[in-house]
């Protein structure tokens, strides 16, 4: 049963993807884990995800958030997840912003796209238009910087801790007795030995 | 409720019928330290006389930046984080993890795992459950239930301790299986709890369902309809509650749900007491997936044999030198994950939690978002809770369903 239910779900993602490939702004679709991944032009986000509620019947967001890649041009990537519950099937929208640059909001389709991108704008830092909130959420009173970005070290900046003399919290600047270790587990020497490439093959082969 | 102006005129219009010249409104703090609100919710209310006008909810006073953490730790390491998250349910969140993982490495779960894992998510769906039935009712008044329902949750987290060692950070799930086989004995233990479990069950529901009280405070308080729904991503029993039957146990099924026999309760009106009555019917049901699971369970292994991705057998790690150095460096290194993205979700107590992974090809996660299901839920606060009185906010809070564990991260 659990094969019929995958089966159908992927019949019915190949006709969205087929479907979708004519809408505007949607530059490309890929299948990857059973998944259906929809990558749109940032500038045309609202406009994809309306025909996607309205057209395709994905009417419930189930989250939105970003990912961090430094080294691109188009450093975020937004992620929208949605999900049918009448066709039962589920889609990964994603777009590509420059740091600095902001998106418009999806409030005006979801009203709970208001907590998700002010989770995302404390996060990362992404700015999103419309949006009638735009607060931090999950972070400090008054913190600074965006923490899941990937320069934000993981210990952070700033500590606090209750000083008895001042019958206060205090913020501090963090201080580690021993470093923070992060270990690069990848050997340089991997596919590089004589011999690696029979394994490559075999693999291959399998 | 029977007020029949309330019922022809929208709150606003009433609203604008009782409105005085020269009143202001009044803004309160709810918590962070208040009992009713299950955690640390700050809740700035601003209120007509008795009457919600305006709510927003303050959260992050648990953040632990769980998210940053993971994509610091090996796959392994990050396991015991996800118990953090809903401490009410801790196995149930180790799941969506080791989903996620098998959906992107591709790993097959034994037989044998596969039916321990259902066992365990079912009796965290009973934890979680009795602890919120419980409370709910003592957000609106009632001292005892919570008395008689954290006496069979204690007998749970025995389970729990007896099966991974610890009664709340379980520790247990692991990509391709589960840690450890479980002792005959406990298997017939839990079987021997069920039938007696079905009377306390009775016994709360005595306490409660018909309860005068009970009722007055939560019938058609924090109706949620189907626009709601679909406006503020609600999932498991909030959608339940209003008539929706949605469960991804039944809609997607993942392990071996799709071979067990039980049905998804339903409420009719949406409101706290339909969720109520939702969550009680589903522990009896889930009472009937337990027994079903130790009666179908096989013998078997419960990780996968020869796999790069579990551990080796303690007397191959101490007879063979192959062994010896694949459990050092699983346990220092950790495996290595295929590059590429996986959403992976399961049906847990509170709705559909869920784990978007994406992988860079290394031994750590490159980015992980825990989906939480309270976390839409806390947002439609307002929406649920506007022109109701104050006294209600704490009953459809309680209703919520809200940890602030998964809330926060």
């Amino acid at each position: 049963m659990k094969q019929e239910i995958l089966d159908k779900q992927n019949a019915k993602l190949a006709e969205v993807a087929s479907r979708l490939g004519k809408v505007s702004g949607v530059t490309g679709s890929h299948t990857l884990n059973d998944e259906l991944n929809i990558i749109v032009q940032s500038a045309e986000i609202i406009s994809v995800l309306k025909n996607l509620q309205t057209i395709e019947g994905f009417s419930t967001l189930i989250d939105i958030t970003a990912v961090d890649y430094p080294e691109n041009v188009q450093r975020f990537e937004i992620v929208y997840h949605l999900l049918s519950m009448n066709n039962n099937i589920r889609v990964r929208v994603k777009t590509a912003i420059k740091d600095g640059q902001s998106i418009q909001s999806a409030v005006e389709i979801w009203p709970v796209a208001n907590w998700f991108e002010r989770e995302v704008f404390d996060m990362y830092g992404v700015l999103f238009e419309n949006h009638p909130d735009l607060r931090r959420i999950l972070t400090d009173y008054g913190f600074e910087g965006h923490p899941l970005r990937k320069d934000f070290p993981l210990t952070g900046y700033q500590e606090v801790r209750y000083d008895e003399e001042q019958k206060r919290v205090v913020y501090e600047p963090v201080k580690l007795v021993q470093e923070f270790r992060n270990f690069d587990f990848l050997s340089p020497w991997e596919n590089m030995l004589p011999g690696d490439e029979k394994a490559q093959k075999q693999e291959g082969a399998k | 409720m029977a007020n029949t102006i309330l019922d022809s005129k929208t709150y606003d219009e009433v609203k604008d019928l009782v409105k005085e010249p020269g009143k202001r409104n009044f803004n309160i703090n709810f918590g962070p330290q208040h009992p009713a609100a299950h955690g640390v919710l700050r809740l700035v209310l601003e209120l007509d006389g008795e009457i919600v006008e305006r709510v927003d909810p303050h959260i992050g006073l648990l953040h632990r930046g769980t998210e940053k953490l993971i994509e610091y730790k090996t796959y392994y390491q990050a396991i015991p984080y996800f118990d953090r998250l809903d401490y009410v349910a801790p196995m149930n969140q180790e799941h969506a993890f080791c989903l996620a993982i098998e959906k992107l490495a591709g790993i097959e779960v034994p037989r044998r795992a596969q039916f321990i894992r259902v066992l365990f998510s079912e009796i965290g769906r009973i934890l979680n459950h009795l602890l919120n039935v419980t409370t709910q009712a003592m957000d609106v008044g009632a001292l005892t239930p919570p008395l008689w329902g954290f006496e069979s949750r204690e007998q749970l987290m025995v389970f729990y301790e007896r099966a991974c060692g610890a009664r709340m950070h379980a520790n247990y799930f692991r990509p391709g299986g589960v840690h450890q086989d479980l002792p005959e004995k406990l298997i017939q233990d839990i079987y021997d709890w069920c039938d007696p479990f079905l009377t306390v069950c009775d016994e709360i529901e005595g306490l409660i369902t018909d309860n005068r009280i009970f009722k007055q405070r939560n019938v058609d308080i924090g109706v949620v309809d189907k626009k709601t729904i679909l406006d503020w991503g609600f999932s498991g029993v909030m959608v339940r509650g209003s008539g929706i039957a949605w469960d991804l146990r039944k809609s997607q099924p993942y392990e071996i749900y799709d071979e067990l026999d039980f049905d998804i309760p339903i409420g009719k009106n949406g409101d706290c007491y339909d969720r109520y009555l939702c969550r009680m019917d589903e522990m009896r049901e889930s009472v009937k997936i337990i027994k079903q699971c130790i009666k179908m369970m096989p013998a078997g292994p419960v990780l996968p044999e020869n796999s790069k991705f579990a551990p080796p057998r303690r007397n191959e790690m101490k007879a063979t030198m192959e062994g010896l150095i694949h459990h050092f460096k699983l346990y220092t290194e950790g495996f290595k994950v295929p590059a590429g993205e996986a959403y992976a979700c399961v049906e847990a107590p509170k709705g559909e939690f869920g784990v978007y992974l994406v992988s860079d090809g290394t031994n750590k996660p490159y980015k992980a978002k825990i989906r939480a299901p309270g976390y839409p839920h806390l947002a439609a606060l307002e929406h649920l809770s506007k022109g109701h009185l104050l006294a209600d906010v704490s009953a459809i809070i309680g209703t919520l369903d809200i940890v602030f564990g998964e809330i926060d991260r």
